[in-house]
């Protein structure tokens, strides 16, 4: 049995989390797809290959810091986004497509 | 196509019409010719293929045996699919190995699990089972830097399918040395009590590296293909000689080394594994790896 002679094999501190964001084969810019516990940077790097690039999936990688990441909070969602429901006038729609613009 | 057009770059396709994540596989063997070389003993050819694929499928199963026992999730995903990049060349290997020799006796599979310890040709270097995670990560350090440079001068070499099957690993090996390095690194540059334990470590695997770079009777049989182990040795030396400085780690001194410092050359490599001279826990691994292949021999899954 490997490992018997080294303690419980757990940190004593968690490692720090990072978001793992890749970039796929087609894709044109990197999508987050999970995030994960690394000691440093270069750490969270090899977990993400390790992670989610194992099916061929990426092409590139970024890993940031979760700490860095500010994000809008649920409490504050109606201020932040159902203002925006009701202003039909916002959305392109009462213009003419003109026949040479593909995919709209 | 309208390369201005991301949609349609998008929807382009590669080698075949999907663009979801996970397509686009390359075949190692495409446009390779598979029938054994005109002035090779495919007899020999067999047996160096199988010397390297033991090596890889033995020291495989021992890292299998490390998944669930990683100090982190993370950790045990790195090491599985480690030991599954070797399971890969093993497989390859070994199928290489049946088809140049079928008095072998099978496939792939056969060699694998029905074959007897004393037909095995690995390195003893990857048989014993590593007592902490220090001396784990040392011996996958040792194992790829080795490998990964006889695997590079192998890419040229007179087997096209050998040399498809190493280059192919190469980039997997620098992967895996890659992965070893940084926590030999980690370890030895870390606290008083890591530096400890990674010294040990690597004080633990030192000594079997010596086999590792003696010739053998398999490779001294097929002289045209095989590498001649001792002559990666320079190359070996100074990936570990950056690794272990920037680790600040001290190449172990061999007991029987006297004054010269770690790997000398007149270091005694003692039986080899390629000579088919393997330890007792040889036979316990395969034992248990063999276990369920022997039991249903039939059996698909």
């Amino acid at each position: 049995m490997p490992a018997s002679t080294e303690g419980d094999g757990t940190a004593a501190t968690p490692w720090p989390l990072f978001e793992v964001f890749l970039r796929g084969k087609r894709g044109l810019n990197h999508v987050h797809v999970g995030s994960l516990h690394a000691a440093d940077p270069q750490m969270a790097l090899h977990h993400a290959r390790d992670l989610y690039c194992r099916r061929n999936e990426g092409v590139s990688i970024w890993v940031v810091p979760s700490a860095a990441i500010t994000a809008s909070s649920p409490e504050e969602k109606d201020e932040f986004f159902a203002s925006a429901g009701d202003k039909v006038y916002r959305h392109p729609t009462f213009y003419k497509i003109p026949d040479d613009v593909p995919h709209m | 196509m309208d390369d201005d057009n991301p949609y349609d770059l998008l929807a382009a396709a590669d080698e075949d019409g999907r663009w979801a994540f996970g397509t686009g596989f390359a075949d190692p063997f495409a446009g390779v010719d598979m029938a054994i070389p005109d002035g090779l003993d495919p007899a020999a050819l067999a047996r160096y293929c199988l010397a390297l694929a033991d090596d890889a499928l033995i020291y495989s199963h021992r890292l299998q045996e490390w998944v669930t026992h990683m100090p982190e999730l993370e950790e045990e995903t790195a090491i599985a699919n480690i030991a599954l990049d070797l399971l890969g060349q093993a497989r390859l290997l070994l199928s290489r190995a049946a088809a140049a020799d079928p008095s072998l006796g099978g496939d792939e599979d056969a060699l694998a699990f029905f074959r007897p310890p004393t037909l095995f040709l690995n390195a003893r270097f990857v048989e014993p089972t590593d007592r902490g995670f220090a001396a784990m990560v040392a011996r996958l350090l040792v194992f790829s830097a080795w490998r990964l440079e006889l695997c590079a001068a192998l890419r040229d070499c007179g087997d096209p399918v050998l040399a498809a099957i190493t280059a192919r690993s190469v980039s997997e090996l620098a992967y895996h040395r890659d992965y070893a390095a940084a926590w030999v690194v980690r370890l030895g540059d870390g606290t008083e009590l890591s530096h400890t334990r990674m010294r040990d470590g690597l004080a633990a695997v030192w000594p079997g590296t010596a086999e590792l770079f003696t010739a053998s009777a398999v490779e001294r049989a097929l002289p045209s293909v095989a590498v001649d182990p001792g002559a990666v040795r320079g190359a070996f030396d100074a990936v570990l000689d950056s690794v272990l400085a920037a680790a600040t780690l001290d190449r172990p001194v061999a007991p029987s080394a006297g004054l010269s410092a770690g790997l000398s050359a007149d270091q005694p490599a003692g039986p080899l594994g390629r000579d088919a001279s393997h330890t007792a826990d040889l036979t316990t691994l395969l034992t248990e790896m063999q276990s369920v292949a022997r039991a249903h021999p039939d059996a698909t899954w």
